[in-house]
């Protein structure tokens, strides 16, 4: 028997390579000559291919690839078409969303018009692979839960970029597109709003986000750890008594006197998922639209804690008779 | 593919990755030993950290190093104004004392060059026949406003400011700062970077807006993003703006080496009651740097007009900023106090006329 007691997956299954299942009413055929990768082996299936390709991953591909040449040329110019100068610096570097004066209008191009439109096509191109995810599903007989959980992603993505800025009245209020500005931006956005740690919504976010992991890692070492019984094949076992996972089910009921079944240990896991960016959506959503300043919010509702006053009282200079401007 | 392949696979693949994580350690890494010390109170993260390998480092104790004082001379018994002709300020001071304080201005902003840095070689040393002096007696004039009209800032703990405090021995101060021009691309039609997005080593090398002098310590804009209450009601303030402001506070405190604790607690940064009296001191500072900016440098911008090399891209004269005076110092020189030496630039206040810039 194979040996699992590894980092890497020790079995690679070498043979004919499997072309996938009957199509049916699908007019598309899967693109591409199959071929194996060892590494990728290591960490997943050796096979690469065939893929289908079909009208919706096509336009996303598209939609995308219009998306990403407008933020990159846009950088690229940002630096003076400077290929050096482009790679030293594109961490930095950002397609910015029009000022705030601006509001809701349509800015010329270089002054935030680049960004709503690098915007248009990034979200056109989202929507178009959730699409082709939820049609694949479809194809495949499967159940919708994977659409279903991008959705939930989406949801996040669509109230930062969108549905937020439209709320205030402002593009200016958006993302900027950039890895560095993204996360000045996120800063920037606790900042302004009073410390987003006050906000319940974000907590339950933070609460998913961290469950999530725990989850991740509960359920990925119990199934490791139950391999070596031939626990992997976690569907075929479900209903057996005396099975690997069974052991693995006895092994959480002995440590904390509950366990969950094979069925909803990957509920647990999809909800945990999805409510992340569903609850984290809900709370940008609510930041500035409905609450200014989370944490006078908390101090309204006896959440934020006063400290002891370590360090001599300080009053706001400027509200001192005789002060400077 | 065979069983040494594998290994050799693998080992190859790990080898890179290591690689990579020690280029990015090298670059991001501080090394160590780090000390810190309490700041407020337990569990809000107050906490005022510093490498002792950076400040007890030979360019940073030379860089904050105190010059010997320089002796005392006694008093001639007769006042500057009557010892010496076209004497606008220090005109009551002894004149030998007068003389002492020149020796150490000229060691202080022109080692190289001494008196002639001023003073207009076979020329008669009374005549502002070189525009240094007459933006040195501008500077004293300001050096003896801030320590007089600026306590809050300068004299918390009584130690006040000289020259020497900006000056280090350079002509111009470093750590100053120019008006940036809008980059050719932000005028085109590709590559507008709104005054931010670029690696700035002004704003801690982060992406924030690179000039939050112009708006703050020039302009008098808002600083304050956070409104009074917990709903909207009448704080107008964007997003964008608390990225100025953030780059501000990025500025101030790569200036002084701090962290935003040495002044907020992050629970809320707005609050002064749970801001250290370090706050109140800063919030002077940038009343006393804009100061400095439109009273003091601004106007003597005339007097450049056939000065190559001083002025910046956009035809203005550097700037102060937090960086000038600090250099990276919690307070400038670690707090050593020069005035006590020098008590003619203590002020009081002198007279406000404006110099002759024509």
């Amino acid at each position: 028997m194979a040996e699992y007691q590894n980092i890497f997956t020790q079995v690679q299954v070498k043979g004919p390579a499997h072309t996938g299942v009957p199509l049916y009413r699908d007019q598309y055929g899967r693109t591409g000559k199959p071929f194996f990768v060892y590494l990728l082996g290591l960490i997943g299936d050796a096979q690469i291919g065939p893929i289908f390709l079909g009208l919706t991953g096509v336009a996303s591909f598209i939609c995308g690839f219009i998306a990403i040449e407008i933020i990159g040329l846009n950088m690229a110019a940002s630096v003076d078409w400077s290929p050096v100068q482009f790679v030293k610096q594109l961490p930095w570097l950002a397609l910015e969303p029009p000022s705030p004066a601006n509001g809701l209008h349509i800015p010329p191009l270089n002054e935030g018009g680049w960004w709503l439109a690098a915007g248009m096509f990034l979200t056109l191109a989202i929507l178009l692979w959730w699409a082709r995810t939820y049609l694949r599903a479809r194809q495949l007989g499967l159940g919708t839960h994977i659409p279903w959980a991008f959705a939930s992603a989406i949801w996040l993505y669509l109230v930062c970029g969108f549905i937020r800025p439209i709320c205030m009245g402002t593009w200016g209020e958006a993302v900027p597109f950039g890895i560095f500005p993204h996360l000045d931006w996120t800063a920037a956005f606790s900042l302004r709003y009073g410390n987003l740690y006050y906000n319940p919504f974000h907590m339950l976010s933070i609460a998913f986000l961290y469950g999530s992991t725990l989850l991740f890692a509960m359920h990925g070492a119990t199934i490791l750890a139950v391999s070596r019984y031939g626990g992997e094949r976690e569907i075929e076992q479900t209903t057996d008594r005396g099975t690997a996972l069974e052991r693995a089910g006895l092994f959480w009921r002995w440590t904390m006197g509950f366990n969950a079944s094979m069925e909803s240990i990957h509920r647990w896991a999809w909800w945990f998922a999805v409510l992340c960016t569903l609850t984290g959506g809900i709370g940008i959503l609510l930041t500035g639209t409905v609450v200014d300043n989370w944490y006078l919010w908390a101090v309204k509702h006896g959440i934020a804690p006063t400290y002891p006053e370590v360090l001599p009282v300080v009053l706001d200079p400027a509200t001192l008779t005789g002060a400077p401007k | 593919m065979s069983y040494k392949q594998r290994i050799l696979t693998i080992a190859l693949t790990l080898t890179a990755g290591a690689v990579l994580l020690l280029i990015f350690a090298y670059y991001t890494f501080e090394r160590p030993t780090v000390k810190w010390v309490q700041w407020g109170y337990r569990g809000t993260g107050m906490v005022h950290i510093v490498n002792t390998r950076t400040i007890d480092s030979a360019a940073v104790k030379a860089l904050n190093a105190v010059p010997e004082p320089e002796d005392k001379i006694g008093p001639s018994g007769q006042k500057a104004v009557d010892a010496y002709q076209n004497v606008q300020v220090l005109k009551d001071i002894d004149s030998n004392e007068l003389l002492r304080q020149m020796t150490a201005w000229a060691k202080w902003v022109a080692p190289e060059q001494g008196c002639s840095y001023c003073h207009k070689d076979g020329a008669n040393f009374a005549e502002d026949a070189l525009y240094t002096k007459v933006v040195a007696r501008r500077m004293i004039q300001m050096t003896r406003h801030l320590n007089a009209d600026w306590k809050q800032h300068v004299a918390v703990n009584g130690v006040g400011v000289t020259c020497y405090t900006c000056h280090r021995g350079n002509p111009v101060p470093k750590n100053v700062w120019y008006t940036p021009v809008p980059p050719r691309s932000s005028l085109a039609l590709l590559g507008n970077k709104a005054g931010q997005n670029r690696r700035s080593p002004e704003v801690g090398l982060t992406s924030l807006p690179y000039d939050p002098f112009t708006p703050f310590l020039e302009g008098d804009q808002q600083i304050r993003v956070n409104g009074p209450t917990a709903l909207p009601t009448t704080n107008r303030q964007s997003l964008k703006q608390a990225e100025w402001t953030y780059a501000l506070m990025m500025a101030i405190s790569k200036g002084l080496g701090v962290n935003c604790t040495y002044c907020h607690n992050m629970q809320n940064f707005q609050a002064w009651s749970a801001s250290t009296p370090q706050r109140v001191t800063a919030w002077y500072g940038i009343r006393m740097v804009r100061d400095i900016n439109n009273n003091y440098i601004n106007p003597l911008t005339p007097l450049y007009a056939n000065v190559p090399g001083r002025k910046g891209p956009a035809g203005d004269l550097p700037k102060a900023n937090c960086a000038t005076c600090h250099q990276g110092a919690y307070r400038p020189l670690y707090g050593a106090s020069m005035l006590k030496d020098y008590p003619s630039l203590a002020g009081p206040s002198p007279e406000k006329a404006v110099v002759k810039t024509q």
